[in-house]
């Protein structure tokens, strides 16, 4: 019962892992290129687990940036991992006490967030640690090999898994959409709200971890204050 | 670059990160009464999904023709309930066949 909830936490994990490993395979040239060493940039992604964080962080470290400077920039991509945090605590079930959800935290990425507070009912620790398995694999391997390797790989492959994540994402949203009108119009709000923020000029000096936490606070509170979900059976 | 400059800068990145993670899971353990909060954090994930969705699925290929055809693909599959691998493996396909094409026309 365990290995197969164990199981089924790598399964789940698989398609954000493929789609890591595109995204983590050009941040590893990326961070060679800026000056990183091989391991320096493997040890980054393998600590922070994060893209927009580490992206961001790599310009800041061979500049030469102040640690508070570091410190605040992380913050602001950043911030947007709390409230997701803050809201996946409805989803864990009574396995996951302080210990095992200081261990877990660390991996909240937005997809596997995503993939755990999609499930239908309350998660445990071992689909949690499975699920946080397989991507954390995918993201650390992927920096590894673009960054020892990251010209090898035929460009048309590079591009092609760059969609994975995002198909991902669509398969998670778009079924519950389809079947319950709120869900349906907190989504469209807050892609409306987003593609505001990337082309309306002025607009799109936000950055990309703020607009985001915008557009979803915006989008969630207008979701609650008109369909107010309905009190839960315990 | 060398380790003595860029094991602080790893603390940092790393331990930011992490606490900002790490702190509101273990913190709140209560039961949320306020019902607007409860169906504003019920929401929040549908939100997050849909701004980090929309546009970046257009630029993830580097090149928005492919993304839009992977994009629609992905939309047709996920409309119709099939599983997150099936559609994020089918959005990548429909990606390289559409830059083949491209390459020949």
């Amino acid at each position: 019962m365990k290995r197969d909830v164990f199981r089924k936490g790598i399964r789940h994990g698989i398609p954000i892992a493929l789609g890591y490993l595109g995204v983590s395979f050009a941040f590893g040239i990326k961070a060679v290129s800026s000056g990183l060493t091989v391991l320096q940039a493997v040890l980054l992604s393998a600590t922070n687990l994060t893209s927009a964080g580490q992206v961001a962080a790599v310009p800041l470290m061979v500049g030469g940036a102040s640690l508070a400077e570091m410190a605040l920039t992380q913050l602001t991509i950043n911030l947007r991992y709390a409230l997701m945090s803050l809201s996946l605590t409805r989803k864990l079930d009574g396995s996951m006490g302080t210990l095992q959800r200081m261990l877990f935290s660390f991996a909240n990425t937005d997809e596997i967030f995503a993939v755990a507070s999609s499930q239908p009912d309350k998660v445990g620790k071992w689909y949690l640690y499975g699920l946080m398995a397989t991507p954390w694999i995918g993201w650390t391997l992927g920096t590894f090999l673009g960054a020892a390797a990251g010209t090898l790989l035929p460009e048309f492959i590079r591009s092609a898994l760059g969609i994975a994540i995002y198909g991902m994402f669509l398969a998670i949203i778009l079924p519950p959409a389809r079947k319950q009108k709120p869900v349906r119009a907190v989504a469209a709000l807050a892609a409306v709200l987003s593609i505001c923020f990337r082309y309306i000029p002025g607009l799109n000096q936000v950055s990309s971890g703020f607009a985001i936490i915008i557009c979803a606070v915006a989008a969630a509170a207008f979701g609650a204050a008109l369909f107010p979900v309905k009190e839960e059976s315990k | 670059m060398s380790w003595p400059l860029f094991l602080p800068y790893l603390a940092v990145t790393a331990g930011v990160t992490y606490l900002i993670r790490m702190l509101p899971m273990t913190i709140f353990r209560r039961e949320i009464r306020s019902r607007f909060v409860r169906s504003f954090l019920a929401y929040i994930p549908y939100a997050v999904i849909s701004a980090m969705t929309f546009p970046n699925v257009l630029y993830s290929t580097g090149e928005w023709r492919t993304a839009v055809i992977g994009a629609a693909v992905a939309v047709l599959l996920a409309w119709r309930g099939r599983s997150l691998l099936t559609v994020a493996l089918a959005a990548c396909c429909a990606v390289a066949l559409a830059q083949g094409f491209l390459l020949i026309v």
